[in-house]
């Protein structure tokens, strides 16, 4: 292994897309046999995720969402965005960790472009309704204002 | 005698599945199911006499109308209202509520007060709060204590003679409680205070005959007692009713009308503005029919050993507490699992395909007073049955186990 196979490799893994990550997602949830795998997966994911710091969790971060309370916090770092989140109930929780996976660590841009239809695809649409009421829906909108306010301050 | 089997197939609804699973509704205490009794009578009016009403002259006015009026007298009747013209149609118990609040607006002054409970719905509360910043008057509240019961010595306190009006709900939507409202309204009265009931959770179980209890309003809903949704009734003693401005302007609400002055209807029309849920209101007698041919007690009875047995084997999971606990409750269990969100457990029994409610039912107050974001609110009707506690059970010891 010679020093530009390194370079190579350190490319290669920042050019991960958001795209790529959630095709990773639909693979391993199409593992799964039934709704009970699939959340026993989210709620582990849930639990044993740390999320946030809890120096973020502040009324100024939470986002109210009726049933239960998200907290979102973003900080810029080599041109990309990145996000902590955390809730009070467990399954809104590890929801909330595969769109972490997804949007943290991308380019604002990209986080402004992306989508959120891999979620229907692995099952979990409901959460992600409006009327469910977990802030979710909500929290999506805060992870791209946050993309659109850094944007702003790139171009 | 009392057959849950055969009230069942009543209800069309309980024969679909959710999740892959039967339906287990219980979340009556939000809305409850409609049986085909009533479902039918929605269906002929809208396939057989569907008109405006009190204003035709044709055949189909005609049977509108007395059909409409007819259902009115169902109500009066059920209530137990001294006249048909007390009962006002209304879009519902909020509707109620916001009608006899615009009302007080013209009454209230600064230094006049309004006595409300601390077990109420965000809708009992808010409507108040806007009646206070307009008029000046001051908003008091009932506290409540850890079983679920409102503190009727602080009641006596909070009576003076600037009480002008005092609201409780007859039954508590968050927690199940009856208050004793027989006690709250005589006690009231003393300093000739009026009193308005929400009615909303206790029209599903109980029939209040508002002649015995003296009460001056009275307020429900038709889909909480297997009626349509957009409906529901105000009950309001004559003399209040006489004395209290229109809410709404419209047609149906006027006796005569020129630039210069308007004379409003009489009792019940000048509260009754506009073209109303006319089939919305028929369905509700209806309802209120098939509810009585099973009749009230019979229902209390049953729900009652629904709610003991629910109680008792809930009780059974540990780590599993229930809020509200007076003796004196409807078929509403409100719980928690230690350390395990509400909405958490909410979902897993959505996915076993179990409708329970999860939230602060609108109620956060009640989960302020208790500090806990919410609960889980499972609420029994007559056409439950143990199996499905028992099934209920088992989800949420299941969720128990996923999420602990």
């Amino acid at each position: 292994m010679n020093n530009n196979d390194t370079i190579c490799n350190f490319e290669k893994r920042k050019i991960v897309t958001i795209q790529d990550i959630q095709n990773d997602i639909i693979d391993e949830f199409s593992m799964f046999d039934d709704w009970e795998e699939r959340y026993q997966y989210m709620i582990d994911l849930g639990k044993t995720l740390p999320l946030i710091n809890e120096q973020y969790k502040t009324d100024d971060n939470l986002i109210k969402g009726c049933q239960s309370k998200v907290w979102v916090h973003a900080e810029m770092k080599d041109n990309n965005v990145i996000f902590t989140a955390d809730s009070d109930a467990i399954i809104t929780k590890g929801i909330i960790a595969i769109l972490i996976r997804t949007f943290s660590n991308q380019h604002p841009q990209d986080i402004i472009d992306a989508d959120t239809e891999f979620i229907d695809q692995i099952g979990l649409k409901e959460h992600l309704s409006p009327t469910r009421a977990n802030g979710l829906v909500s929290m999506v909108k805060q992870l791209k204002m946050y993309a659109i306010a850094y944007q702003t301050q790139l171009s | 005698m009392f057959n849950v089997e055969k009230i069942r197939q009543d209800f069309p609804i309980l024969n679909r599945q959710v999740n892959g699973k039967p339906l287990i509704y219980f979340d009556n205490a939000a809305t409850s199911q409609t049986p085909k009794q009533v479902i039918d009578v929605i269906v002929d009016y809208y396939s057989n006499y569907n008109a405006n009403i009190h204003r035709g002259v044709h055949t189909l006015s005609q049977e509108a109308t007395d059909a409409y009026e007819q259902a009115r007298i169902k109500i009066q009747n059920h209530f137990n209202a001294k006249k048909a013209h007390e009962i006002i149609f209304t879009s519902g118990t909020t509707h109620g509520i916001n009608l006899i609040a615009n009302g007080f607006s013209s009454i209230l002054k600064p230094g006049d007060d309004i006595i409300v409970s601390a077990l109420e719905h965000h809708s009992n509360i808010v409507p108040w709060q806007m009646l206070c910043e307009r008029t000046g008057a001051t908003l008091k509240v009932i506290p409540m204590n850890l079983e679920g019961e409102l503190i009727l010595s602080e009641y006596d306190k909070l009576l003076s003679a600037n009480t002008k009006l005092v609201f409780v709900n007859h039954i508590s939507n968050a927690l199940g409680t009856i208050n004793p409202i027989e006690t709250i309204i005589s006690k009231a009265h003393t300093v000739c205070a009026a009193v308005l009931v929400d009615g909303a959770q206790s029209c599903p179980h109980i029939k209040p005959d508002v002649q015995a209890l003296d009460v001056d309003f009275y307020v429900a809903s038709a889909h909480k007692m297997c009626g349509p949704t957009g409906q529901g009734m105000l009950y309001g003693k004559e003399e209040w009713l006489q004395k209290l401005p229109p809410y709404q302007g419209g047609g149906e609400m006027i006796a005569e009308v020129t630039f210069e002055k308007t004379t409003y209807a009489d009792l019940p029309h000048k509260f009754e503005a506009g073209t109303p849920n006319i089939c919305g209101g028929i369905a509700f007698g209806a309802a209120i029919d098939y509810m009585n041919a099973i009749g009230f007690s019979t229902i209390a009875q049953y729900e009652n050993e629904l709610l003991e047995y629910a109680t008792q084997q809930l009780s059974g999971i540990e780590g599993l507490k229930i809020y509200g606990t007076s003796a004196y409750k409807t078929s509403v269990i409100s719980f928690n699992l230690e350390g395990i969100h509400p909405y958490d457990v909410g979902t897993i029994l959505d996915k076993l395909g179990i409708a329970v409610r999860t939230g602060h039912h609108c109620a956060q107050p009640i989960m302020d007073f208790y500090n806990i974001p919410g609960t889980v609110r499972a609420s029994f009707a007559f056409y439950n049955t143990k199996a499905e506690i028992d099934s209920l059970v088992a989800g949420v010891k299941k969720a128990k186990l996923m999420l602990s």
